[in-house]
């Protein structure tokens, strides 16, 4: 893979921008997000975070298994707030069938 | 591992190294920071990050004044070759009831009495400052363009680098899990890396410093709330200031990138330490947005997550020594406004470590104000 491979579409990370952070000591997926905003766009991570965490695990040695993913946090699709906010008014809460 | 240090600093948030960056500054030498996970990983990389100067207390006033100067001059302070984004688009805080219009007089009279330059306004002029806001249901508006808000992580992570250029010690990943006392004097922390003898422990663990008081043997009239955050994705910049209201319980920005970032308190809060995404808190926010700002209807939200404020009984930090024990020292009880402090309690608590007159406002914040019944009254907090 070339380096300006880029890793997060979301943001416009490249390969070296990430291999960059590695080295920096950044070691793992959760510091990388806060500070260079990957998996904090619309994928929220869904593209990209194997992909960091497969250098990552490659830079520190421990498997991918051993790394910690960063936590999924709702929504799982992108909404506009205005569709929250008209079923809220509507009552909200729970919808039952 | 450092065996002895002259000051252990329990904490990475941006409390913790902005105390580490004023000790080294000062020529303190060896200063430790103990974060059990990452830098900013707790309630500063968690929260909104804003800044105000629009308070309520002559007190508070003074302390977001110096930080926010701080923070207008912190790129070259601190050296930082990364970018804070401090963004001085002002705070636009809205009144809804008569209660709070009249609040807001006295305020803007006691801010403008320290050198705050912030201005009454009504609704006509808010909406020369956001066209599309909602004013139905508001009374007034109060505006200070100095306000504004940072990249908490870049913030957290300037310091940090600025405190580690001087020689701090900056330990991640590493739990203190017990604090050794000797006939009431502090002796060492003990970690999950090692221990560590000093004279001199710093509580600056926000969600957590009752944990920490614990371990010394103190029960601090603190504790912590969970309150939830999100964000949207990135569109055109259209909101230049952060839209708060106390009464609406609301705060709203746009930052740099292109989100817009915002909150709300729920008084119904269980008092743990639970960071979980509720339903209820997306749909009293949708609600509340929404209205307000109706643009903000067709803007997608990507994601929520939750802090927790640390709380004390008059929503006021607690800084400096403590009668009970020797060499242990208190940065906590934020109560949600712990980031924009940072550059004052660094300031406040390494001067008082050090035993220097202090040059900020902060001897009323002692914790025997509880023992004595001298709470503070801000009647601006969130």
């Amino acid at each position: 893979m070339k380096d300006n491979t880029i890793i997060c579409r979301c943001s416009d990370l490249t390969l070296q921008d990430l291999r960059d952070l590695i080295n920096k000591g950044y070691t793992s997926f959760d510091e990388i997000k806060r500070i260079s905003r990957i998996g904090m766009g619309p994928c929220q991570g869904r593209t990209c975070m194997q992909m960091v965490l497969k250098e990552l695990s490659i830079a520190t040695g421990k498997p991918i298994a051993e790394l910690a993913p960063g936590t999924f946090r709702p929504p799982v699709k992108a909404i506009k707030l205005g569709e929250i906010a008209k079923h809220a008014l509507k009552g909200g809460e729970l919808i039952h069938d | 591992m450092i065996k002895s240090a002259d000051v252990v600093i329990i904490g990475g948030g941006i409390s913790g190294v902005a105390i580490a960056y004023n000790l080294l500054k000062k020529g303190v030498k060896d200063v430790v920071v103990l974060e059990k996970n990452y830098l900013a990983s707790a309630a500063t990389g968690r929260c909104g990050a804003g800044i105000r100067q629009q308070w309520g207390t002559e007190m508070n006033c003074k302390l977001t004044k110096y930080s926010c100067e701080f923070f207008e001059n912190a790129q070259e302070e601190l050296q930082y070759d990364g970018d804070i984004e401090f963004k001085q688009g002002g705070y636009l805080i809205l009144s809804s009831t008569e209660k709070e219009h009249e609040q807001f007089k006295k305020n803007i009279a006691l801010q403008n009495s320290l050198g705050i330059n912030s201005k009454l306004l009504n609704l006509d002029e808010a909406k020369e400052i956001v066209p599309f806001l909602n004013t139905e249901g508001l009374i007034s508006a109060t505006f200070h363009q100095k306000d504004g808000h940072l990249n908490p992580f870049h913030a957290t992570q300037a310091y940090a680098d600025a405190a580690k250029r001087l020689g701090a010690h900056i330990y991640t990943f590493t739990e203190v899990t017990d604090i050794m006392v000797e006939a009431g004097k502090i002796k060492g922390v003990r970690t999950t890396k090692g221990d560590i003898s000093t004279n001199v422990v710093v509580n600056a663990a926000g969600g957590y410093s009752q944990l920490i008081g614990n371990m010394v043997g103190l029960e601090l009239p603190v504790f912590s709330e969970r309150h939830q955050i999100l964000v949207t994705e990135a569109v055109e910049p259209i909101l230049d200031p952060m839209v708060m209201s106390f009464s609406l319980n609301l705060y709203c920005q746009q930052v740099p990138h292109g989100g817009f970032i915002m909150g709300r308190g729920d008084a119904g809060e269980p008092r743990d330490l639970r960071i979980t995404s509720g339903w209820h808190f997306l749909e009293e926010m949708t609600k509340t947005i929404t209205k307000v700002l109706p643009p903000l209807r067709e803007v997608r939200f990507l994601r929520q997550w939750a802090g927790l404020y640390n709380m004390t009984p008059d929503r006021q930090p607690i800084y400096g020594p403590v009668d009970e024990v020797e060499g242990f020292y208190l940065a906590i009880g934020y109560s949600g406004h712990g980031f924009m402090l940072a550059p004052a309690t660094g300031l406040i608590i390494a001067e008082s470590i050090l035993g220097e007159e202090t040059s900020l406002p902060a001897n009323e914040l002692h914790l025997n104000r509880f023992k004595s019944g001298n709470l503070i009254f801000e009647p601006s907090v969130v």
